[in-house]
């Protein structure tokens, strides 16, 4: 079982999620933006950064690339995508996560470990977690600020102290299925004690455990 | 085109701003919001017609509709 990880220009985060995921015994390969074919992919993983450097809105150039349309038909068809950082601000301006991201509340770039709790184990992200747990993982962002006008965003990790302003103290959603993922701090930088914090794990695990062939 | 975060929308930018503005002694400031204005050339010989695409622009990119407004002034 296979998941591609999708290449954009100005992503940074690319090669970490690889190794974080092969680490774990699972299978990822880099997948350039302008393929338009991810059949023989399992999941797919939107990777941090700072996609076409991030001009006019995060994620907002990004999701015109030619592998989006793949990515939302395997989204609807119920195979796992995950966003992480820039790629959950990828998934909103797609339309496959409700909401949209502003600036941190602060004006600050947030760049330290953050506390986040497991409120919903029903998604990719969450389903290896307990309910209740609390995980130590680096946030990196702006942007990270999650606003929800439709209120029809499910959480499924909830910061334990608000960080950015993010609603419902948000730091990751998923679609009602639970298929489809944003969050926004970085479990593949929390896999390894070298790193700090191996609490990212569990949830990338979750993501690898969701994956059936294709 | 003027491109606008809706009211309901935080925008911490324009609060920042506000902030700064009181600091200065501008305390009748009361609001602030950080709207962006885009200009933009475009070939066309109809007015309507020209607004009419640079809205669907707006729709399409420009803007992001959920949490964004839009509005498209034409200049000869």
């Amino acid at each position: 079982m296979r998941a591609a990880v999708i290449v954009f220009p100005g992503v940074n985060c690319e090669h970490d999620v690889v190794h974080a995921i092969r680490a774990l015994g699972g299978d990822a390969e880099l997948v350039w933006h302008r393929d338009t074919d991810l059949s023989g992919f399992d999941g797919v993983i939107l990777p941090g950064g700072f996609a076409h450097g991030d001009a006019l809105r995060t994620g907002a150039i990004a999701r015109l690339s030619p592998a989006m349309v793949d990515v939302a038909r395997l989204a609807a068809e119920g195979t796992p995508v995950l966003g992480i950082c820039n790629g959950w601000q990828m998934l909103c301006e797609a339309g496959l996560l409700p909401g949209a991201h502003i600036a941190n509340r602060d004006l600050s770039f947030i760049c330290r470990f953050v506390e986040v709790e497991v409120v919903d184990t029903g998604s990719i992200l969450t389903r290896a977690a307990e309910p209740g747990q609390r995980l130590r993982i680096p946030l990196n962002s702006y942007e990270g600020n999650w606003v929800d006008p439709s209120r029809t965003g499910r959480v499924v990790l909830r910061y334990v102290e608000d960080p950015n302003g993010s609603h419902d103290r948000a730091a990751a959603v998923a679609n009602e299925a639970g298929n489809v993922v944003g969050v926004m701090p970085h479990p593949e930088r929390a896999t390894e004690e070298l790193l700090g914090s191996t609490d990212g794990q569990i949830l990338l695990e979750g993501f690898l455990h969701s994956l059936v062939p294709a | 085109m003027t491109i606008d975060r809706r009211p309901e929308i935080a925008d911490p930018e324009g609060t920042t701003v506000k902030r700064a503005l009181h600091e200065l002694g501008f305390t009748e400031t009361t609001a602030v919001r950080m709207d962006r204005v885009i200009h933009m050339e475009v070939d066309g010989e109809d007015p309507q017609e020209v607004k009419t695409r640079v809205e669907e622009m707006c729709r399409q990119l420009l803007a992001n509709p959920v949490i964004e407004d839009f509005t498209v002034e034409v200049e000869r």
